[in-house]
């Protein structure tokens, strides 16, 4: 079983709900990831979303983009991206990964190549965002064969075909982002939110998070109740981007909001 | 090729190429864009709309022009010109925008969004948006609106907003992205009118069916002036909708060789150029797989080119799989070499051509005296060249 269906197993136990950080690697520096992954363990997260960087982030706003352009400045890559990955596991064999970014660069190691160096790099899961399972059968195969979650997204206009093969394709949780459009966009309707995760559960057995538009402790409570975990990205992300001066109180910002998260789900 | 070409496949693949590689948000509304589209292909009175408009608003068909003085010059074969420099708002791009725009009409759409490089193809949409009372909204990199300002100034008279996006590298890329987060955004009441043989599938098809009329026309028009098939044609390529329009009538007449210019700026050995099919690689970008310029990690790199719409790191994927079947050949023009073809064209024939364009003129400069006299050359001349007058100016060191 893989550690992230293994972390859901338990959390359907115990009645937690996932608490999901998002950050871009190598922004708004290298040296800044890897201490950041573990202090947001230590803050509450069950697991860890680290982008990757891509120069053409289509489905990311402003937030997220300059992430990217932030952490390119650095030359990452996503070879770099994975040797955290392994830095990460030197201390935390625990804490589930998830890499999240675009398909190109992964195109360009070539399938076979990133599935194997995922592997190593002892990676849990990975969202692809513009591969969907049609045009990813072949990726999929090859990092299920490796105990590597495929993890997809479900949008807001999305049908009941879509959600069966979605969950069809993916393993370890479906990743519901509740707002039409881009990463970090607008306002939240929960009321929609509770009707549409009613439609994917109805359709998709795989554990469903919650994602894009989740601000603070309280949204992050509401969003938990909704589904079984909460994933939080661009607001951890401005954080690093209001404080790329001194990293030190970027750290201390993200903790501070992710304890704020943890106890406000768990309450 | 022995069968009859009959590309893509239903899901939009060319090949390996093409394809629907975007994030779930934009599956739906891709769908219905396709079933839309399938559905008015077949349909007699969406037809006679569109050619309705293309005659009458456009002003097709455009002419075919014999540049006999240039041809003699040259020394060598007859290039004909295909005038899409005289369509309304001067360049193909119309043909395509009139064609989405009554299909964003029939979906019932009220808002349109489109990007645009040289603003050509914002002009375009800006154009058919006023006329049919529709919302538009246009992203062009800020780089971009400094170097075409007057085409800038044209779609705000139109009555479209401007978006200056100064993501990345500000060019077309980055506008291409920007538009792509406005339609998953507001999908409901917004058709994005993607201006190149780029994008997800259905664009890559739809917007080829939609220039197609220039190879259409084009191949009539040859009978009908010289009683036979041109000899070869050539287009420049930057995402490669003029060039897909005037090859694709063609394609199974095997008789005519194509040739495709994309841009090599400085030079393809210095880096800084626009050619992906010339000196780049297959990845995937702004929905489909094709050749790209990118750096060895995946990441996609900065283009140059004199001409803003050739200033694109990828291609339309229906150019990279007639590359790889050897169909079309693809060759590249620098930044000077287009600047001679700009001046021999202006000076020979009197008609001054798009800096787009400038690269399809240089090339046939060098292939029309390799060719005997009593062969053809059809040049597309997809855009006129008022809109570099400022660039042009510049370049040559004269205040205007």
């Amino acid at each position: 079983m893989s550690r992230l269906a293994a972390k859901f197993e338990e959390f359907s136990k115990t009645g937690r709900k996932a608490l999901i950080p998002f950050i871009t690697a190598g922004d708004p520096n290298p040296d800044f990831t890897v201490p950041m992954m573990h202090a947001m363990v230590a803050a509450g997260a069950d697991i860890i979303e680290l982008g990757v960087p891509f120069s053409d982030p289509m489905a990311e706003g402003p937030v997220i983009q300059r992430a990217c352009e932030r952490a390119l400045t650095h030359k990452m890559s996503l070879r770099r991206v994975l040797i955290m990955a392994s830095q990460f596991r030197e201390k935390d064999q625990q804490t589930p990964l998830v890499l999240m970014g675009y398909v190109n660069p992964i195109e360009a190691m070539g399938y076979e190549g990133f599935a194997n160096a995922a592997q190593r790099a002892d990676i849990d899961g990975v969202i692809t965002v513009d591969l969907p399972p049609e045009e990813g059968e072949e990726y999929v195969a090859l990092l299920k064969a490796r105990e590597i979650d495929p993890i997809f997204l479900l949008a807001p206009n999305i049908s009941d075909e879509r959600i069966k093969k979605v969950a069809a394709a993916g393993s370890g949780y479906l990743y519901y982002v509740s707002l039409k459009g881009v990463t970090g966009a607008g306002h939240l309707n929960t009321a929609e939110v509770e009707i549409k995760l009613k439609q994917i559960r109805a359709n998709a057995a795989l554990p469903v998070t919650i994602g894009f538009g989740v601000k603070d402790a309280e949204t992050a409570k509401i969003i938990a109740g909704l589904g079984d975990g909460v994933i939080v990205g661009s607001a951890l992300v401005s954080k690093i981007e209001a404080n790329q001066d001194d990293v030190e109180i970027a750290r201390s910002e993200i903790v501070k909001l992710l304890t704020s998260m943890r106890q406000a789900i768990d309450s | 090729m022995t069968e009859k070409y009959s590309m893509p496949d239903e899901r939009g693949h060319f090949g390996p190429y093409g394809g629907m590689f975007v994030a779930d948000t934009l599956m739906p509304p891709i769908q219905e864009l396709n079933a839309a589209y399938q559905q008015y292909l077949k349909d007699p009175d969406f037809i006679t709309e569109l050619d309705t408009d293309l005659k009458h608003y456009v002003g097709r068909p455009s002419p075919l022009y014999h540049a006999e003085r240039w041809s003699r010059e040259l020394g060598g074969a007859q290039i004909y010109l295909k005038r899409e420099d005289l369509n309304h708002t001067g360049a193909h791009k119309v043909n395509n925008t009139v064609g989405q725009a009554l299909l964003a009409k029939r979906m019932g759409k009220t808002r349109i969004i489109a990007e645009t490089g040289a603003g050509q193809h914002g002009v375009a949409t800006a154009t058919v948006a006023a006329r049919l009372g529709l919302e538009c909204v246009v992203y062009m990199g800020s780089v971009d609106v400094a170097r075409q300002s007057l085409n800038v100034y044209r779609m705000k008279l139109l009555g479209a907003k401007v978006v200056a996006v100064e993501s990345g590298s500000k060019t077309l890329k980055d506008a291409l992205n920007e538009a792509l987060r406005d339609w998953v955004t507001n999908v409901d009441n917004t058709f994005y009118i993607i201006g190149t043989v780029a994008g997800p599938h259905p664009y890559p098809a739809m917007v080829r069916d939609f220039q197609a009329i220039i190879g259409r026309e084009a191949k009539q028009q040859c009978q009908d002036q010289a009683g036979r098939l041109p000899d070869a044609l050539v287009a420049c390529v930057g995402g490669g909708s003029n060039a897909i329009g005037l090859f694709y009538p063609f394609i199974d007449d095997k008789s005519v060789k194509m040739f495709g210019v994309e841009a090599a700026g400085d030079g393809i050995e210095t880096g800084r150029h626009s050619a992906p099919l010339c000196a780049g690689r297959p990845g995937v970008l702004h929905g489909n797989r094709t050749y790209l310029m990118e750096d060895e990690d995946g990441e996609i790199i900065e283009t140059h080119s004199i001409s803003a719409g050739l200033d694109y790191p990828g291609v339309g994927p229906e150019h990279a799989w007639l590359k790889d079947i050897g169909r079309v050949e693809y060759v590249n023009i620098t930044d000077n070499q287009a600047l001679e073809g700009f001046h021999a064209l202006t000076k020979m024939e009197g008609i001054i051509p798009a800096l787009e364009s400038s690269h399809a003129m240089a090339y046939a400069m060098k292939l029309a005296p390799t060719m005997k006299t009593d062969e053809i050359i059809i040049v597309n001349l997809s855009g006129r060249g008022d809109k570099d007058m400022h660039t042009m100016a510049q370049r040559e060191g004269i205040e205007l």
